[in-house]
């Protein structure tokens, strides 16, 4: 919101009062222009929201983790509640006690996202960096990269190829049909989804937060749109926890998503 | 800032189209993140679950191991009690027995002795009764003669008359006692 405003404001017009027009929300208030350029470096704000998330991942599970203790107290509590939830609801039920090992890469996956997401709710930065595609897109190549790799190292290029393309349990004259469709959705589609859902889920809240916060901060005048005003601050203050849920719900997915992918990658899905 | 023109001409107008500068910093941001959890942090706290998760499990098997080990001592307690209880049943019955023998042992000792003690006064009691009816006899003999001759006033001295005299009066006598208490108080 603020970046709108503050680009109102740099032309002189901030209000409906001074005769603005109200600024809807669009694809442009995904781009900034950079808070500082080294060459053909540019820093905007994205990216200071990814560094952030970073400290702010590295910063809290150091506080938990650094000096673990058998009987936990503080934060270590929080932080073996936040690894567990990832160990007990993604990686087990998916992977099984056997897929352990990775904890860490979903562990990473999990609060990178959901913290990038949360920004979208901070006052003042109010931007989840997740809005923006190179993000998710960057975690979908890993991901993609990782599943594809494993399973031609676990089931070779022939088998690994069978699994992606043939669907257990298809009666064979089926397969001329399904198995290029497979093939297509295993191994294009699913990137794509994986990253898009992510990104337009961020890119759809931030845009409903911004259409009711503007209508908060445009029709708050001395006349009956004040009723207006009102009515579109209570439902900005719904659809923030609303976002909240999402933000959570799609760190959740992707992470469970790319531990159903990597499961696929060992062994063939039954 | 140029903001307010870029409202009006957008740096940029797809929103799939990647900046690369974008990408490799969001990149490096997660692989940071990843390489310090999976070298640096969480080794230490799977670590120390598995301690955890260990020492509860330690714990509950040493509780049971003690369990185990108390209520077989229980067993052996109730054992000896059991076999106690069952050694003072029988020695009671032992001693019961034991002191209802002896018991028995003494009475019949006790009676034998009375009836020997008995038997000895009756032998003595006959022996003396013997001698008295002897001495009785050889009195009342002399008395009698005694008297009969201060009576008669002539001396019954010949042996062989006092004798028999004495002798058939003591007969007379004797048979008259042996006789019915009828035929002596109709006399």
């Amino acid at each position: 919101m603020n970046h709108v405003v503050v680009a109102q404001a740099a032309s002189g017009c901030d209000h409906v009062l001074h005769g603005c027009p109200y600024p809807s929300p669009s694809i442009t208030d995904f781009y900034f222009s950079p808070l500082f350029t080294i060459g053909h470096f540019q820093f905007d704000k994205p990216m200071l929201l990814v560094l952030l998330s970073t400290l702010i991942v590295l910063g809290f599970f150091w506080a938990a983790f650094r000096k673990p203790q058998l009987v936990p107290r503080g934060i270590q509590n929080i932080g073996e509640l936040g690894i567990l939830f990832v160990r007990d609801q993604i990686l087990r039920p998916q992977l099984g006690k056997k897929g352990d090992n990775w904890l860490p890469f979903l562990s990473a996956l999990f609060f990178f996202i959901w913290i990038n997401n949360i920004w979208g709710v901070i006052p003042i930065l109010y931007f989840p960096a997740t809005s923006r595609f190179e993000y998710p897109a960057i975690l979908t190549a890993m991901v993609w990269v990782l599943y594809m790799g494993i399973g031609i190292w676990k089931q070779g290029p022939l088998g690994y190829l069978r699994t992606l393309s043939v669907p257990s349990g298809a009666p064979w004259w089926i397969l001329p049909l399904l198995a290029p469709i497979d093939f297509l959705s295993n191994v294009f589609i699913r990137p794509f989804t994986l990253s898009v859902r992510l990104w337009a889920n961020m890119l759809a809240g931030h845009v409903l937060l911004l259409v009711f916060a503007l209508a908060t901060w445009y029709l708050l005048t001395w006349s009956y749109e004040l009723v207006f005003s009102a009515v579109s601050f209570v439902v900005l203050i719904g659809l923030t926890a609303l976002e909240l849920l999402i933000q959570l719900l799609q760190a959740f997915i992707f992470t469970i998503l790319t531990a159903f992918y990597i499961s696929g990658a060992y062994e063939p899905a039954h | 800032m140029h903001y307010h023109l870029a409202l009006v001409t957008p740096p940029q107008s797809e929103p799939l189209v990647p900046s690369w500068t974008e990408v490799i910093w969001g990149g490096i941001a997660f692989l940071i993140v990843f390489v310090v959890l999976w070298r640096v942090l969480l080794p230490r706290i799977t670590k120390v679950l598995a301690e955890r998760t260990d020492a509860i499990a330690g714990g509950i098997e040493r509780a049971d191991r003690a369990e185990k080990e108390a209520q077989r001592l229980a067993e052996q307690y109730r054992n000896q009690l059991e076999t106690a209880r069952h050694d003072a049943a029988r020695m009671r019955e032992e001693s019961k027995e034991e002191g209802a023998r002896i018991i028995a042992q003494m009475r019949e000792q006790a009676q034998a002795e009375a009836a020997r003690i008995m038997q000895t006064a009756q032998a003595q009691i006959a022996a003396d009764r013997q001698q008295a009816v002897a001495s009785l006899r050889a009195e009342v003999g002399t008395l009698a003669v005694e008297l009969a001759s201060k009576i008669v006033g002539e001396s019954l001295a010949d042996e062989a008359r006092q004798s028999r005299v004495v002798d058939r009066f003591l007969a007379e006598l004797e048979a008259s006692e042996g006789e019915p208490s009828g035929a002596r108080s109709s006399a």
